[in-house]
């Protein structure tokens, strides 16, 4: 019982983890010389000592996916904390509704910013010559782990 | 300072107030304010704020002066005055029967509205103010960007995404509780009037029995639908008020 229930929390937590990451390291995009994410882009000489970081370009669908992910972490944040508070305050017998709730919501929002991020990047980030970065894909593993997590959440009851 | 003397203590504070109103504030001067930078649209219209502190009340020999230096150009032009409570624009440069007059010196505001604007329109507008006897101080200057199309200042998406979501979210949240919240209680308050109807048929048997006999079978139908048939026939037999506390 109790190796369920920190193994739950463990695949909360690493969802948590996967979110933040993504969000906040610059490595959606990576080309010659040039990182870009979802915040600013960054290119270094060949030399690798000169750095130029400009803040991204202010294109609305940019700014719909930096607030999808930023969604994505706060349901989460918030899943993990109602998890808890449930954890003490529920009947027996019941189950983790609003946890489960938020934590498909996180899925969902990282979904949405990853094929929104998927579709329009041409429209700020006009390199040719580019392949997506480990952040990106951080992104796209961590929607199927929330989803997980949440229907966990929603399956499973709540014993003693 | 007198020692013992209650009223010496005032006497430092009042030294330092004569000392800030005679050194650090100007003696007689006027500030004008305006924005920094002003977008707008080809072809659209955009309001120049001016607005002004004086240390003189507004009198009637206000006067408001507008100039306009073009982008890379040196000179500033006059395009606008308004002097004893009158306005006169431009009707000859390029700013002819394009400006207009929406400002206030009882308000002091001074602000003109420039319509139709073109791509030639960019540039510097200094707003100046005169407020006799105060007429020294600092013009303020706004430069106008004409675009195409206004760009969306950063961070409107964003905060309207957020916002937008996180609002829907909590209603639904909201709603959700609520008619839950509703719900209970009213199957709480059909219980309690099952138990007193039952409670009633025990103790008044007879005439009265059936005429709640008819009423029964409506409550016991209304709960068939929120509890097991089962449960509403075992009541019936057993003729009990029993109520059952079952939460989820």
């Amino acid at each position: 019982m109790l190796l369920l229930l920190l193994s739950i929390i463990v695949l909360h937590v690493a969802v948590l983890v996967l979110l933040f990451v993504s969000t906040i390291v610059s490595q959606w995009i990576v080309g010659n010389g040039h990182a870009t994410d979802l915040w600013q882009n960054c290119s270094t000489s060949s030399s690798g000592n000169v750095h130029h970081c400009f803040s991204s370009s202010p294109n609305e669908w940019l700014q719909s996916v930096q607030a999808t992910m930023i969604l994505s972490v706060i349901f989460s944040i918030l899943s993990l904390f109602l998890f808890f508070c449930q954890l003490f305050t529920l009947t027996k017998g019941g189950r983790f509704y609003i946890t489960g709730v938020f934590q498909i919501l996180a899925g969902l929002c990282v979904m949405s910013a990853a094929a929104i991020y998927t579709v329009r990047h041409p429209e700020w980030h006009l390199n040719s010559d580019y392949s997506y970065g480990f952040a990106y894909i951080l992104a796209w593993v961590a929607f199927p782990l929330a989803l997980l997590s949440g229907v966990v959440y929603v399956i499973l009851r709540k014993r003693e | 300072m007198a020692p013992g003397a209650p009223s010496s203590s005032p006497s430092p504070i009042l030294a330092v107030l004569l000392f800030s109103s005679l050194v650090l504030s100007p003696a007689q001067a006027i500030v004008v304010y305006t924005d920094r930078e002003v977008h707008g649209a080809v072809g659209s219209r955009v309001t120049l704020h001016c607005s002004f502190w004086s240390s003189e009340w507004v009198s009637d020999d206000i006067s408001f002066t507008w100039r306009y230096q073009p982008e890379g150009g040196r000179d500033a032009i006059s395009i606008f005055h308004y002097a004893k409570g009158q306005p006169y624009i431009d009707e000859v440069g390029t700013f002819k029967e394009r400006i207009q007059w929406v400002g206030d010196p009882r308000w002091k505001d001074g602000s003109i509205v420039i319509h139709n604007l073109d791509y030639s329109d960019n540039g510097t507008f200094t707003c100046d103010v005169k407020n006799p006897p105060d007429i020294v101080g600092k013009t303020s200057q706004v430069t106008l960007y004409v675009f195409e199309k206004v760009p969306t200042r950063y961070g409107v998406v964003l905060g309207a995404v957020i916002g937008g979501v996180l609002g829907v979210v909590l209603l639904v949240l909201l709603l959700f509780y609520l008619v839950r919240y509703c719900w209970l209680r009213r199957q709480a308050a059909l219980q309690r009037r099952l138990s007193a109807m039952e409670k009633g048929k025990l103790h008044k048997p007879g005439k009265d029995t059936s005429k709640r006999g008819r009423q029964t079978p409506v409550l016991y139908a209304m709960l068939d639908h929120t509890r097991s048939a089962k449960a509403a026939s075992e009541k019936k037999a057993k003729g009990l008020g029993e109520s059952r506390k079952d939460k989820k």
